[in-house]
This record gives structure tokens, C-alpha cells and sequence, in this order.
């Protein structure tokens, strides 16, 4: 089935099109779901991605040719159509839908299925062949209610006032996406921001993102942030940086927070499980509703999902992509 | 269960100690009687409920999600109890994470307490359904004993102490003539009731501990020296009616040796050493390896207290009838100790020896020179210490002889729990034999830095030739250079030894495995 188009360990070639879906290396002609580096990386001929994507990578690589492509837009690459859908992962992340030869073929890079005030909501589209990711393909992950998450960081600020909580967040799509839902649930205060976060943040802006009263952390003085929330990338939790904050309570917003020894590794007092990634549930719930008659499953623990496919009598197979790390802070 | 649980949670991911006493603390001034008492119970690791095998919660778990999700779950997670909390499917029409509140501490401990070990699965499904992911997380650890959350009795007893503006010694004092949930203990603390009165129980009674010695010498005429036994520190308590005897954490561990307990009728309080008779040094003290088959044994055979016959070489006298000897100087109560010997059964209790020495430089001598497997190196007291709970700078120092090394290869590696759930953290290393074969010699999960465990991870992984479960095999080319107390023949390893206190010392990047340790040459290590 679908010969047209080709799994390999660096991307999923669409032969007709002669075009590559998330390469990790470059390529002349690349077809890219998401701004994430691991699905959109610098270096390729031409580009096409939604216009949101674009900009992130611009922002990224630097300027790359690139040919924008609307949500719901038809194009047509040597007797391939091929169209963009909504994958709610985060600001600009899309689903690539290929038609071609009567069969249908959905690549959803990564995606959620859960309300996510920074972009638009995944849209399920029935196919014969479904690439679906497996970041969180375990039965235990199990996300919980997004607002109550968001309340366990609220209270934990009220209830230390002399302190700061340093929320460890992903720089695209999580920073913003967790401080869209604090404002929903009412927290207008300054949200400072570790330098590494401030340009997308901008972007995130400039693209019609609200993300309210934002400052750098950088140059202000500690008793200034006491009773704040300031948001870095994971890697700065633990970091020299952190020292010039106020006692801060080491947070993560992060779908592997769900297994506590995940959080103890990372030495993190406040694990809120907020993910970019559908939870085990979320991903079963997709592979029924969208029927495919093949299930491709990219990166993550692909093997129970693999299992789970086979148990309910769903045909699949596990693609061993390079470049997808499972440990990836992103989550 | 829910405060009981978020206790449990933020224990678990608060790094401070302080901050672990804040949270017990707070715990223990909010949650009702008798909760908080069970509760309490639980963290010092009083709780003594009819253990649930870990083998009956796997086959729950078993009965309501495919097994092999299960077993990835549980390859993936590491915990046998937290993968279940968080695996547990809702109850139809339920959200998965709720609890639901119908459920205290008390009545989780009261159904613990009240079910066969048959019915007990069903009791544990039947509560796992009213509560959330850390619910089902602290009722699992409940019920198969065991919190792990980091934190000694000690550190326990001292929240509760923090907690009502209490001394914690005097909360030891008082701890073991209560039993759970405490209530005599609570309604002292909060001024209800007078302090428990603690006479004429055989309750525990704080060790002293010593600091390991740093200076380069000690003036004899102010230490003692004696050998430092490889047993368990253990203490007798007899009232005359009742002997009990107590590990070093304050547990009661008279049923695992009722000859000694037995053989002790006196009114008095000892510190000793926990030893089992062997062919060592002219037929006293076996290597702790004997010892060991003793330990964790709630019934004894008559065959086992024959084949490891226990005795107790003892150090101090704390009490003798009513007198308290503790404040006197160390001295005085190895007089009265010395005087107090005769009126014992000489079968199952001995005087551990001083050693005499001209000078410190003689002593290390006689230190050095002694290489028997139960004698793990030099206790150094001041003669004019009192004996007091905990340790206490300069009073008592332990002088341990250095260790052996041995240079071996890596075998396997499996992947740590807990903290290290996620790196290949323990060890398993070999030798050579003549016949050129790698033989396994040990297993260690110690002595590395963060760093090193980072870079040991790493080389597992890159470098795994088959794959067994949780256990990796590697290819047989790194060196790790093993730190041991000691090492003893066993029939349970291919090799025919076991080393003591194992733990890794160095990575020998730097060596050839084909230049590793051979298994004659460890042989030659035994005594």
C-alpha cells in the first residue's frame, strides 16, 4: 500500500513530489510539520510550512526559502496534493495530508488533542495510512486537567511570598502556551523571562499571541521578583542562572512529570504535568477515530502503542527515525 | 487519604531538610486523630500492617490492563507501585485522577488491618477505585510496607518534636513505650495529657555513634581503643520479665535471634556487637556472610540458630537495674560493665577486648596486622565520655582499616531505582579465570560521582551486545576498579566469592580489560 511514499531513517520521502517530510538533513525540497528543531531543522532548498512555521524558522536558521501554506490550502507538488491541518501542538503545527493514487496518507508530526489557547485544535482526517508520533505511547502517561495544573502553581506562589517559582518550560510552544493559561485562570502579574525565551515570546506577539505584561529577568533585582513566576528553558533550572532569583521553587511544565522519578532527576519541587504531546489515551483515541488501515508510528515508545494497535487488530509498524530523541526536554 | 498522600508526594520532591520538617510539621499539627498517628506510624516505619506480597498487586494489575502494557509500564516507570497508581483504570463513568474523599488514613489502615491475605487484593481494588494517581501511590506503598520517601525515623519523630515545640530526645524517650496510632503521644504534645511514662516497658534507648577519625593520631591516654566487630550494633533491654533487643534504628528485632533474647533475664541495658561463632579467630566471631543468613528473619529455625549460633560481644552498660550509668564517664561504665559479665551466660554473651598499645604508632601497627574477616578496624572512646545519643565531635571515633581493591571488568549493568531509575546504575563486574572466561566477582551501585554515573550510563548504552529484561549485557572492555571490606567464599556466585561493602573506586579507562584481576588472585583476598 501507499509505495509512493518512503519512510527512511532521516524522513518520510513522498516519491511523486520528490519532496521530504521533516528531513534532519537538508534537502532540496522539504515538506515541515512544526518550527521544533528535531522536525524543522536549517539548511533546505525549499520550504513548505505553514506561514507561522516559516517565521519561526526564520527566526531560528535565518531567512530560508520558504512557500507558505494556509490551513485548509491545496497545493499540488507532481500529482501529489497535499494540504495542512490544524495538529494543535503548538503555534503554526500542522498535519500534512498527502492524496494521491485514490489513497490518502496523514503525517501528524507531533500533536495534542486537549485545548490549547495558542493555537488552533487538531482536526482528526480519516485516512488509509496514519503517521501517527508516540512521544507519550505508555499507558501511565495520562495527562491530567490542564487548569488544575495550573491552579497547583498558582497556590504554590500565593503560599510563599518572600519566594519565586522558576518554571522550567520548552521555548516554543510550552513558555507561551503555559503563560496564556495563567492569564486565563486570572494571573495578570509580570511574568519575567529568561533571555533564552524573550524572542519567541516576541514572535509568538507579533503573530497575535496575548501573552500580557512580560520582562526580562535579566538585570532586575531579586527582592523585585519575589512572589513572581519567571519561565526558563529546562536546562536553566538547575543552572548558574537561577542563583540571582529569589528562592525560587524549581517547577517544570512537562508531560514526563507524570512519573515522579522523572521530576526527582531533574530535582524539581513543583512537577506540572502540562504536555504538547497526546497522552496515551488521546493517541488510542486518534488511531480509532481517524481508522486508518496502516498506523505508521514515528518516535517515542512506539513499542506498546505497536502492541496495542496489534491487540485491537489495527495493522502497524514502528519507523526508526534518526535525530527524535526520547529524552528530549521538550514534552 | 489526600493530605495524607500530597504529604507523601512533597516529600518526595523536597530536597531540604528543613523543609522535609516543615511539611511533616504541618502535617502533623492539621490532620485529625487518628490519622495523623497512623500517619506517623507510617513514616517511621511503625506501621505494621499485613504485608501485601508485591506479587498479588501485579496480578491486580495483571486482571485489568494487558499485561505486556504492564510490563513496558513497568520496565519504563521502575516502581511496582507507582507504575499501578498511575496504570489503574477509572472506574466506569469516573475521571481517572480523583479521590473522591471518601477514604481517611484510618479507615485505609483499618481495612489493611482487617483483610485475609487472600481477600487482600480485592480490599486494595476496591479502595484503589476511590482515589486519585498519589492516592493509589501511598495506599500501594502502604499496604506493601515501606514508604521510601526519604526520610528516617528520625527525621520523623523530629518533624513531630518541630511540630509541638518539643525536644526530639525526649520524644525518643518516651516513642517506645507507645504503639500506633499514638494518641497518648498527641494528646501529650498538645497538652491534654501527662508525658507518657515510659518506665517499666523495655524501650529503646538512642546509640552512640562515633565520627570516623580524620586527625593522624589520638593520644592513648585520653582514648581507649577496641576492635571494631563486623556484626550489627544491637542493644539489650531487659526489664527482668522481658529482654527485647533493638537494632540501631530502634527496631525491635528480638524474634530473628530468640537465643539471645533468651538467654538475657538481668534488669539492665547493654550496647553490643551482634556476631555469629565461627572458625575465625580460633572459633569466635564468623565473617559477617554467616551473620547475614541470620538477618530479616522474622522465624527462626532450630537448624539455623544451630548452624549460626549468635552471641553478643558486648561494649557498654547503659543501665543496670534502675541506675541510669549514662552520664558517667566511659571508664566507669567499662568497670561496672567488667563487674557486671560474670552473671552472664558466657555461651551467648562475651567482653569485647581493649587493646593495649604503647602508643598510637603501636596501635596502628596492631591494626594493621589484623586482617581477620570480623574485624572491620579500630574504635577509638575517650575515657572520660559520657554516653550520649547520636554522634558527638571527639568523643568516640571508628578507625577503619583501608580497603581491598581489585581491578574487574564490567558485565552487565541493570538501571537503578528511585532517583536513578533512568540510568544504568548497578554494576555487574567479573574476573578472569585460568580458562580465560569472564566469571562474575560482584555487584556494586556505589562510589561513582554524578559525573561518572552520567559517563557509565552513556558507555551501557552505547555499548549493550544483548538486552534481558531491565539487565543489559555490554561488551566486556571497560575496567572498573572494585573497592571491599572484604571478600568470602560463596556458593552462590559462578565465581565461588563475594566481596563486602563493594563499591566502584575508579573507571580504569585507561586499562586493557584483558590486564583486569584474575578469580585465583581474588581467592588468595580470602580470609
Amino acid at each position: 500500500m501507499a509505495h509512493w511514499i518512503e519512510p527512511h531513517p532521516t524522513g518520510i520521502y513522498v516519491r511523486p513530489a520528490d519532496a521530504w517530510i521533516d528531513p534532519s538533513v537538508p534537502r532540496d525540497r522539504a515538506l515541515v510539520t512544526h518550527g521544533h528543531a528535531d522536525h524543522a531543522r536549517g539548511g533546505h532548498g525549499h520550504v513548505w510550512a505553514t506561514r507561522e512555521t516559516l517565521a519561526i524558522m526564520a527566526l531560528r536558521y535565518g531567512t530560508a526559502s520558504g512557500t507558505p501554506v494556509g490551513y485548509g490550502e491545496e497545493i499540488r507538488l507532481g500529482g501529489v496534493t497535499i494540504r495542512y491541518v490544524p495538529a494543535g501542538h503548538v503555534l503554526g503545527s500542522a498535519q500534512i495530508v498527502l492524496t494521491h493514487a485514490g489513497e490518502r496518507v496523514v503525517v501528524t508530526g507531533d500533536y495534542k488533542r486537549r485545548p490549547d489557547p495558542t493555537c488552533l485544535p487538531f482536526e482528526p482526517v480519516p485516512c488509509d495510512i496514519f503517521v501517527t508520533e508516540a512521544t507519550f505511547g505508555l499507558p501511565v502517561f495520562r495527562h491530567p486537567d490542564t487548569g488544575s495544573e495550573i491552579d497547583r502553581l498558582i497556590a504554590a506562589l500565593h503560599a510563599n511570598p518572600e519566594r519565586s517559582v522558576l518554571v522550567g518550560a520548552y521555548a516554543l510552544g510550552k513558555a507561551q502556551r503555559l503563560i496564556c493559561e495563567l492569564r486565563a485562570r486570572g494571573h495578570h502579574d509580570p511574568i519575567y523571562l529568561h533571555g533564552a525565551m524573550e524572542r519567541m515570546c516576541n514572535l509568538y506577539v507579533e503573530l497575535g499571541v496575548e501573552l500580557g505584561d512580560l520582562r526580562p529577568a535579566t538585570g532586575v533585582a531579586a527582592k523585585d521578583m519575589r512572589g513572581a513566576i519567571i519561565v526558563a528553558p529546562p536546562s536553566a533550572l538547575n543552572d548558574r542562572w537561577s542563583r540571582r532569583l529569589p528562592d525560587p521553587i524549581t517547577a517544570m511544565a512537562s508531560g514526563w512529570m507524570r512519573v515522579r522519578q522523572r521530576a526527582r532527576q531533574k530535582n524539581v519541587e513543583l512537577p506540572l504535568i502540562l504536555s504538547d504531546h497526546a497522552d496515551w489515551d488521546e493517541l488510542t483515541d486518534t488511531i480509532r477515530e481517524v481508522a486508518p488501515t496502516e498506523t505508521w508510528i514515528t518516535h517515542g515508545r512506539e513499542e506498546a502503542l505497536l502492541h496495542w494497535c496489534m491487540t485491537h487488530q489495527i495493522r502497524a509498524r514502528a519507523l526508526a527515525l534518526v535525530g527524535r530523541d526520547d529524552e528530549e526536554e521538550e514534552g | 487519604m489526600r493530605p495524607f498522600s500530597q504529604l507523601l508526594d512533597a516529600l518526595v520532591y523536597t530536597r531540604s531538610r528543613n523543609g522535609k520538617l516543615a511539611l511533616i510539621a504541618a502535617y502533623l499539627r492539621a490532620a485529625p486523630d487518628p490519622d495523623r498517628g497512623w500517619a506517623l506510624a507510617a513514616l517511621t516505619g511503625n506501621l505494621d500492617l499485613k504485608a501485601v506480597k508485591s506479587s498479588a498487586i501485579s496480578e491486580m494489575i495483571r486482571a485489568r490492563v494487558d499485561p505486556v502494557l504492564y510490563e513496558m509500564s513497568r520496565d519504563y516507570v521502575g516502581d511496582l507501585a507507582e507504575t499501578v497508581a498511575l496504570l489503574w483504570p477509572p472506574p466506569p463513568g469516573e475521571p481517572p485522577d480523583l479521590d473522591d474523599g471518601t477514604l481517611t488514613l484510618a479507615t485505609v489502615v483499618d481495612r489493611l488491618h482487617a483483610t485475609s491475605r487472600a481477600a487482600a487484593p480485592d480490599a486494595l481494588a476496591q479502595m484503589m477505585d476511590h482515589l486519585d494517581a498519589s492516592g493509589r501511590f501511598a495506599l500501594l506503598k502502604l499496604a506493601t510496607g515501606g514508604l521510601r520517601v526519604g526520610i528516617s525515623a528520625r527525621l520523623a519523630k523530629t518533624g513531630f518534636a518541630q511540630a509541638f515545640g518539643l525536644d526530639v530526645d525526649d520524644v525518643e524517650q518516651v516513642w517506645h513505650a507507645l504503639s500506633p496510632p499514638y494518641t497518648a503521644l498527641f494528646d501529650w504534645a498538645e497538652g491534654r495529657a501527662a508525658r507518657p511514662d515510659p518506665a517499666g516497658t523495655p524501650f529503646f534507648r538512642p546509640f552512640m555513634l562515633a565520627h570516623p577519625l580524620e586527625a593522624d593520631s589520638v593520644d592513648l591516654a585520653d582514648y581507649a581503643a577496641e576492635w571494631k566487630w563486623d556484626g550489627i550494633r544491637i542493644q539489650i533491654v531487659g526489664t527482668g520479665s522481658e529482654t527485647r533487643l533493638y537494632s540501631r534504628a530502634g527496631d525491635d528485632i528480638s524474634a530473628s535471634f530468640p537465643e539471645i533474647a533468651a538467654a538475657f533475664t538481668g534488669h539492665a541495658v547493654l550496647d553490643g556487637e551482634l556476631l555469629v561463632r565461627g572458625e575465625f579467630q580460633g572459633g569466635e566471631a564468623a565473617s559477617f556472610n554467616a551473620l547475614q543468613q541470620r538477618l530479616g528473619r522474622k522465624l527462626v529455625s532450630a537448624k539455623m540458630q544451630a548452624d549460626y549460633p549468635a552471641f553478643v560481644r558486648l561494649y557498654d552498660l547503659l543501665l543496670e537495674g534502675d541506675e541510669d550509668l549514662r552520664a558517667l564517664p566511659w571508664a566507669q561504665r567499662r568497670a561496672r560493665l567488667e563487674a557486671y559479665m560474670p552473671g552472664l551466660d558466657a555461651k551467648r554473651f562475651d567482653l569485647s577486648a581493649t587493646i593495649d598499645a604503647a602508643d598510637f604508632d603501636a596501635l596502628a601497627d596492631i591494626r594493621a596486622g589484623a586482617r581477620d574477616a570480623a574485624i572491620e578496624g579500630v574504635m577509638l572512646k575517650r575515657r572520660d565520655s559520657p554516653y550520649v545519643a547520636g554522634r558527638k565531635a571527639a568523643l568516640w571515633y571508628k578507625w577503619k582499616r583501608d580497603p581491598l581493591t581489585a581491578d574487574c571488568v564490567m558485565m552487565y549493568a541493570q538501571r537503578g531505582h528511585g532517583k536513578r531509575s533512568s540510568f544504568y546504575s548497578d554494576y555487574t563486574f567479573g574476573c578472569w579465570t585460568a580458562d580465560g572466561e569472564l566469571h562474575p566477582v560482584g555487584k556494586a551501585y556505589s562510589g561513582f560521582t554524578d559525573e561518572e554515573l552520567k559517563w557509565l550510563d552513556r558507555f551501557v548504552r552505547q555499548n549493550t551486545v544483548a538486552r534481558f529484561g531491565p539487565v543489559r549485557e555490554v561488551e566486556k572492555t571497560l575496567v572498573l576498579e572494585v573497592a571491599f571490606d572484604s571478600i568470602h567464599d560463596s556458593k552462590r556466585h559462578k565465581s565461588g566469592l563475594a566481596m563486602r561493602f563493594p563499591r566502584i573506586a575508579r573507571i580504569r579507562r585507561d586499562k586493557p580489560a584483558a590486564e583486569a584481576d584474575t578469580v585465583e588472585g581474588l581467592k588468595k583476598l580470602v580470609r
